[in-house]
């Protein structure tokens, strides 16, 4: 029994990374920030949604990680043999569109983060650019797989703070399972950015690649699931620590819309330097993160897909498309934080308006795929996981839609 | 080459099809190969008229050019599923493939044909107009930038202005004979004669490398149908994890072949990463003499001297020469790849010295061995630390290094390589 128990963890510290890491990553720059505005301006009560959220989270990702387990494919390998070359292409642009504002965003998060420690932008961002490069063209997945697990626990650093600000907790608990749906647009348009940043489709491709990479078979299936849910679990208490330390600290004083992650955490500092450093930190970790991970899942679902050499196993010369995809979208996502001319705020509307065309695409191929007998043997989606299934999708379908068409009203 | 006896498959597909008379019955849906009729060439077109495919046989073509394809027949049947075709566009575009000469897997991205005249040598096959009908041979698998342009282009452009733009870019394609399908199936790699005879002739280690980028399916269907001792070396280079799931997807008996090919110690640590009950389902599998050998080395912990030890070495008599070396030698040549030494044990199998193999060629035959030996004995005893077993190899800078039981007895035998594996794995 005993020796069962161990085996079973053994099994799960080996299967331990990809779920892990990838629901973390959703809580990049544009995640915290999403999440601090929601609870800045709305206070406790935008939380009930969090348990929706994670529910779709799981049942997105689980497909993935199945379908990497059985096919030991990844995804863009899939819908390359599934559909096609030149939907592979129409996929693969978009996704490089999409990934490079987000890492635009995630590099203006490094940015203003350090500018909260008094670091100019203009040290901090191109030195962590080259960290970054340098990282995976030097290192190898293994290490690097490391050092991102030990990125997730920082994440810790919000819930922290969540409480160094002692919110109101039995109001949080209540708003936690009290569903409130008003008539307010502004309210709407939150809910709906909540929801929508929520399953992005750079994260389909990169958990069902690093799931192959691991090597993890249809037998180790089980621990995997596990691994998943337990991802995506923590992701969202991290989410809810930041919306209730912003609630506790800034909508406490009087509802107000913030600008930018790094102005919530001025927010925080009546409550005492360290809550203030430790969300700073915490912004500034899940920056380094996001502009790690999407760069690289970038480069290898394009090289994959289009049938390029990738890995960062391979030289350069070996695999030069792959190394050019990733050292471009750093040098460009680095470069433009740093021209004060550029509008970054355009460019992460539009990203959204792209967004909303190619995460249905990718739903819906995911769910065709997690269906197709040939491929997935007796792993294929049950009826009732396919209802689920087709619910969320629809749901995020129509809810990324209506955030590009909020978004295209902005322009 | 000349460019028009040339032809892609995007070009081929969606080309007008014209009977005898000229007038146009559909468009090419996909072209297949029977390969056990011909490895290389187009056996049928797959015709899309109205509702229904036909099928169009390869002598009932009289000409193909970019214009279209004209027929020599009226006779064309509906077009069923024939599990002996390998489809083009079905299941060779898009799909992975092994590059057997470039040692790497491919995706393909076009098929480019050959477009050949038939001498009409009198085969049987006569439509009317049988000399000089036109036939397509499969001459390359397109990869790379180039294929990919003119496939996106495919339909948008006319096909003469595709080809001047893709003039631009260098192709890079793999010749068909150096191509190897991966098929998981075994039903269907007999009706398409499919063999993975070619990847025997790779490095194991390039082997390995393939395998490890393939799904688990075409994985097994690899190990399935090589050569043992081919699949024996290409698994020792595999990553241990996946090693793992490899042998437990083969059939025991398979997989006990493949693991009798290894070396013993390396056997040994396979079959530790497997679950209890199928390395014992294929250690049943086995020959005896590997099987107790094997099953001696598991008793071993994997990070003590045991644990790394080869139990593959030579041993002599301390009385022995030169000439009864060589002798040992000569009946031990599958060993002699990786051997640095030969060791001599007394009466009751005790260790005495260690006699480095360079040093034999330049004694005489007669000379006693153990003149030639180290001047201080280094060893190991089976429960030694893997730490204290690699410090020794850097201490001394050894290529070999012998292991004794708990009586001082010759039990097996660490090499380089295995330090080198130790340390990289860290």
């Amino acid at each position: 029994m005993l020796k069962s128990l161990r085996s079973r963890i053994l099994i799960f510290l080996a299967v331990l990374g990809p779920g892990f890491i990838t629901a973390n990553v959703d809580n990049d720059a544009g995640g915290i920030y999403t999440y601090s505005q929601a609870g800045a301006k709305w206070g406790y009560l935008p939380l009930w949604t969090l348990i929706p959220i994670t529910i779709a989270l799981i049942l997105v990702q689980e497909m993935c990680s199945r379908m990497g387990a059985v096919t030991g494919k990844g995804l863009s390998d899939l819908i390359r043999e599934e559909f096609g070359l030149r939907v592979t292409f129409v996929v693969m642009t978009l996704l490089v569109l999409v990934n490079l504002t987000n890492v635009m965003a995630n590099f203006a998060g490094i940015a203003s983060s350090l500018e909260l420690f008094h670091i100019s932008r203009y040290i901090s961002v191109p030195l962590g650019a080259v960290g970054i490069w340098l990282l995976i063209v030097k290192g190898n997945y293994k290490s690097a797989e490391k050092i991102f697990l030990f990125a997730c626990v920082i994440y810790v650093a919000y819930i922290i703070s969540g409480i160094l600000v002692k919110p109101n907790w039995t109001e949080a608990a209540i708003y936690s399972f009290k569903p409130v749906l008003m008539l307010d647009r502004d309210y709407i348009e939150m809910l709906i950015g909540l929801v929508g940043t929520t399953i992005a489709p750079w994260m389909q491709f990169y958990l069902q690649a690093a799931v192959v990479e691991k090597g993890i078979t249809a037998k180790e299936y089980a621990q995997s699931r596990v691994e998943v849910i337990f991802g995506c679990i923590v992701t969202d208490v991290v989410a809810f620590f930041i919306i209730v330390a912003c609630a506790g600290a800034i909508w406490s004083n009087g509802p107000k819309d913030i600008e930018s992650a790094a102005q919530a955490a001025v927010g925080l500092k009546p409550f005492g330097q360290y809550a203030y450093l430790l969300f700073s930190a915490g912004l500034l970790n899940a920056s380094v993160f996001a502009a790690c991970i999407l760069p690289l899942s970038t480069a290898y679902s394009v090289c994959e897909g289009l049938g390029f050499e990738s890995g960062v196993d391979k030289r350069f010369g070996e695999a030069p498309i792959f190394y050019w995809l990733y050292t471009l979208l750093i040098v460009i996502g680095a470069v433009v934080v740093l021209m004060p001319s550029f509008p970054l705020v355009k460019m992460i509307l539009f990203s959204q308006v792209i967004n909303g065309v190619l995460l249905p695409i990718v739903l819906i191929f995911m769910i065709m795929l997690a269906n197709n007998q040939r491929l997935m043997q007796e792993w294929t989606n049950s009826r009732f996981y396919n209802f689920a299934a087709w619910v969320t999708v629809v749901v995020m379908i129509g809810l990324s839609l209506a955030l590009a068409g909020i978004s295209v009203r902005s322009f | 080459m000349m460019a028009e006896s040339v032809l892609f498959f995007t070009e081929l597909l969606g080309l007008p099809v014209l009977d005898i008379r000229g007038r146009r019955i559909g468009r090419v849906r996909d072209a297949a190969i029977v390969p056990l009729v011909h490895p290389a060439r187009v056996d049928r077109f797959l015709v899309g008229g109205g509702w229904a495919w036909l099928t169009v046989r390869y002598d009932q073509v009289a000409s193909i050019s970019l214009e279209g394809i004209r027929l020599s027949d009226e006779l064309l049947t509906p077009y069923h599923s024939d599990e002996y075709m390998l489809r083009i566009g079905r299941d060779l575009l898009d799909q992975q493939i092994i590059d057997v000469n470039g040692r790497k897997v491919v995706r393909v991205n076009d098929v480019t044909f050959e477009i050949r005249s038939a001498t009409g040598n009198g085969n049987g096959h006569h439509g009317p107009n049988g000399n000089g009908r036109n036939c397509l041979y499969v001459l390359e698998v397109d990869v790379g930038i180039r294929s990919i342009v003119r496939r996106l282009l495919q339909g948008a452009l006319p096909l003469l202005v595709i080809r001047k733009l893709q003039r631009a870019i260098p192709p890079n394609s793999i010749r068909w004979e150096f191509c190897n399908i991966v098929e998981p199936d075994p039903q269907r790699r007999l009706r398409l004669n499919i063999s993975h005879e070619k990847l025997e002739k790779i490095h194991p280690a390039d082997l390995a490398d393939i395998v490890e980028e393939l799904g688990p399916a075409e994985r097994e269907a690899i190990f399935e149908t090589i050569d043992s001792e081919v699949a024996a070396e290409a698994l020792t280079e595999v990553d241990p994890k996946m090693q793992a799931s490899i042998l437990e997807s083969l059939e025991p008996e398979k997989a006990a072949d493949i693991v009798e090919e290894m070396a013993p110690d390396e056997a040994a640590d396979v079959l530790k990463g497997l679950e209890e009950s199928t390395s014992e389902e294929i250690l049943e599998e086995m020959e005896v003499a590997p099987e107790s050998e094997v099953r001696e080395l598991l008793e071993f912990k994997e990070d003590t001297a045991g644990g790394m030890m080869n139990t593959e070495f030579i041993s002599l008599h301390e009385s022995a020469t030169v000439a009864d070396a060589m002798a040992a030698l000569k009946g031990n040549e599958d060993q002699l790849e990786s051997l640095n030494a030969v060791f001599l044990v007394d009466g009751d199998g005790r260790l005495t010295v260690t006699v480095p193999l360079a040093r034999l060629f330049i004694a005489a035959g007669a000379t006693p061995l153990r003149q030639l030996a180290t001047e201080t004995l280094i060893s190991a005893t089976v429960t030694e630390k893997q730490e204290e077993v690699t410090e020794l190899f850097d201490k001394y800078n050894l290529l070999a290094l012998p292991v004794v039981d708990e009586d001082g007895r010759l039990a097996g035998a660490i090499t380089a390589d295995d330090i080198i594996s130790v340390l990289r794995n860290k």
